[in-house]
């Protein structure tokens, strides 16, 4: 896993509520039984007309969004099924920052275990942010080792972030190597409960 | 002070507790699909790892499943899918129900007809409709692929301690209000993401009254309010469904079990982060009319104006989601015309279920130009449903009888709905695109959908003659 600290990118205002993992990346394409090459499948349906070209309304075909890094949404990012198929397109695409007023728990869960940073920032922020990311002035510096988020000539705020997660992001780390350090735990817990 | 079950499964599970540290939770038990694990275990075969408890882990073949010449799998992608897990389950010793197995069907609708879901368990898939098991009084909950991966090598999870909601509905449901009207409106009145971040507890008399089967419909739903789990405190109900199946001890050993799951139940005087409290007498059959599974009214109602919306965001997604299911506002629930129906699904395709609308169905028709499939949750299902003759009620009114799997819930088998046509389906989520590409879904109850299939639009089926007593009842 690459690992996240400070990233200054491009943002992409994809400004809907409830995008769910559905359209994220759709049923159709989950049936590959590789990690990789979900990209060009990323909001496959809203992105793609029927004859598979770019439809010119969906908001990351528009030409200042082309080439973002990061990307900033509505409310309750992520939510329904917990296709990691979703984190792994949206990465693939090259989306490793995504910012919301919040996310579903799972969608949330299974971005930092792909290198990707979900910043949850308040309803507020998050609006103020889209104003100030438009008209050719989308470039976003994130500091994960500081948690801030700076746009444009004032916009800086800061963002929680549960210490574990971050350690994991900040070093790129495979989560099962440190659990697997826990082992002798492990064996104990199931040795006492008789399992 | 008391505790909660969701407290008592949590500290029973802490293998590690560490400051600045989520806590490290054993896993019982381990579901696994063709959909979601591919990638785990090709994670797991690149480090040289192993799986920890091949013996607590189990699998079967749903999402991609022909409900028809289940053999005859056209799509090479899906086949790829079902030979890639049938592969890994051997490689690494998992027991897996394959098409052939008599223990095949949805991953949720198995594990607890197997006995293999009990009370106190942490469970986990990587599915985020495992919340279903939380009626046997289980904390279980979907994960992603990586996780899968993680419980795989480890038999455990990096977990932070959710937040406790008790949603408490009082009194009973009227005659022809089932499970699923009561998490629908649960759903539409509290919002899509009331849940977040919470693990809900379901209680209350409508929920001591219910069966397992209708508590599964309920718990199914919760992720669809944005929590990952629902569960219900286990009782003599849970313990009455457990004794006899296949993976549940027997004898004096289940009466040591049983007294065991007890124990788990939520004291009375525990404390909670949220609670809630609903009239079940308010509710009314509901459908759903909109992109998400929160956009759902009272079949004797009507759509929503644009109006009427709280916010200029909500206004945005009512109208996004009209033009997509080719509504209008204000028009009334019963004047939506349906051309497909579906009977199936996690949520709703247990025998009760199949029971009740075969009940209402019995000596009708099926209207010309709706189709309308049944899809049983599992193979036993179908046996057991064919042994009381529900598949003929069912075809001579037309419906199809078909065999075990997701099937028309995402369509990821060659099960679909086509694009502009309405579909009133049993299912859980009416994301666009879900049934297949521009596809409009409804959710609605088994009984509900039956009624839609012989009048191809929805009607309140209270004002049917039906009774839910007699429906279950009455074979
Ligand atoms: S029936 Fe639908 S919701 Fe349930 S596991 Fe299958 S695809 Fe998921």
């Amino acid at each position: 896993m690459k690992p996240i600290t400070i990233v200054t990118g491009k943002a992409a205002i994809l400004d809907r509520a409830n995008v769910d993992t559905d359209q994220i990346i759709p049923k159709q394409f989950l049936k590959r039984i590789e990690r990789t090459g979900f990209g060009q499948f990323l909001f496959y349906n809203w992105r793609f007309d029927e004859q598979g070209a770019e439809r010119d309304d969906f908001e990351l075909n528009h030409p200042q969004n082309k080439g973002a890094s990061i990307l900033i949404a509505g409310e309750n990012f992520g939510c329904g099924s917990s296709r990691e198929h979703a984190p792994w397109s949206l990465l693939d695409y090259g989306f490793n920052i995504i910012i919301a007023p919040s996310f579903a728990d799972i969608f949330y869960q299974n971005c930092f275990k792909n290198g990707i940073l979900p910043i949850k920032l308040t309803h507020e922020e998050t609006a103020l942010l889209m104003s100030v990311c438009t008209d050719g002035k989308q470039e976003i510096t994130v500091d994960l080792p500081n948690q801030l988020v700076k746009a444009g000539d004032g916009f800086r705020t800061e963002f929680d972030i549960h210490p574990y997660w971050k350690e994991l992001l900040v070093n790129g780390w495979d989560e099962i190597s440190i659990t697997l350090r826990y082992d002798s735990k492990i064996e104990a817990f199931e040795k006492a409960s008789g399992i | 002070m008391g505790k909660s079950i969701i407290q008592k499964i949590w500290s029973s599970h802490q293998v590690v507790q560490e400051e600045n540290k989520p806590d490290l939770l054993y896993i019982d038990l381990h579901y696994i699909h063709e959909v979601t694990s591919p990638q785990a275990f090709e994670g797991l075969r690149l480090k040289e790892r192993s799986v920890r408890r091949p013996d607590r882990t189990f699998a079967t073949m749903d999402h991609n499943v022909p409900t028809y010449n289940r053999y005859f799998i056209q799509d090479e992608t899906a086949r790829n899918q079902l030979d890639a897990l049938a592969k890994n389950c051997k490689e690494f010793g998992i027991r897996l129900a394959d098409l052939d197995s008599e223990e095949q069907g949805i991953v949720h609708v198995i594990g607890p007809e197997l006995g293999l879901t009990n009370p106190g368990m942490t469970i986990v898939c990587g599915d985020s409709h495992t919340s279903t098991h939380g009626a046997f009084g289980a904390l279980a909950f979907g994960i992603g692929t990586s996780e899968v991966e993680h419980v795989l090598a480890t038999q455990t999870l990096w977990q932070t301690r959710p937040k406790t909601l008790k949603l408490q509905i009082n009194g009973t449901l009227q005659d022809g209000v089932t499970a699923k009207d009561l998490i629908l409106y649960i759903i539409s009145k509290f919002g899509v993401t009331f849940g977040t971040g919470y693990v809900i507890e379901y209680c209350g008399d409508v929920i001591s009254s219910m069966s397992m089967e209708e508590r599964m419909t309920v718990c199914n739903m919760s992720i669809e309010g944005g929590a990952r789990a629902g569960l219900v405190s286990p009782d003599e109900t849970t313990f009455s469904y457990l004794k006899g199946r296949k993976y549940v001890p027997a004898g004096i050993e289940f009466e040591r079990e049983a007294d065991r799951w007890r124990s788990f139940a939520s004291d009375p005087d525990a404390e909670y982060d949220k609670e809630l409290v609903i009239e079940g007498s308010e509710i009314s059959p509901m459908v759903s009319w909109g992109t998400n599974p929160g956009m759902c009214s009272p079949v004797d109602e009507n759509i929503p104006t644009l109006e009427a919306a709280k916010s200029s965001s909500d206004k945005k997604s009512l109208a996004s989601a009209l033009q997509y299911m080719g509504l209008h506002e204000g028009m009334e629930i019963e004047a939506i015309p349906v051309q497909h129906v579906f009977i199936g699904s996690c949520t709703n395709s247990r025998m009760e279920d199949l029971r009740a609308a075969a009940q209402w169905v019995k000596g009708k028709k099926v209207k010309d130009g709706v189709r309308a499939i049944v899809v049983p949750g599992s193979q036993n299902i179908k046996k057991l449903a064919e042994a009381e003759s529900l598949h003929l009620i069912f075809t001579q009114a037309g419906f199809e009888w078909r065999d075990s799997g997701c099937s028309m819930c995402l369509s990821m088998n060659p099960d679909y709905v086509p694009s502009g046509e309405h579909c009133a389906s049993t299912s859980n989520r009416n994301f666009e695109g879900r049934q297949g590409a521009g596809a409009r879904t409804h959710l609605v109850s088994p009984v509900m959908a039956a009624a839609a299939a012989v009048y191809g639009r929805f009607v309140d089926i209270r004002k049917e003659e039906y009774s839910r007593t007699e429906a279950v009842n009455s074979y």
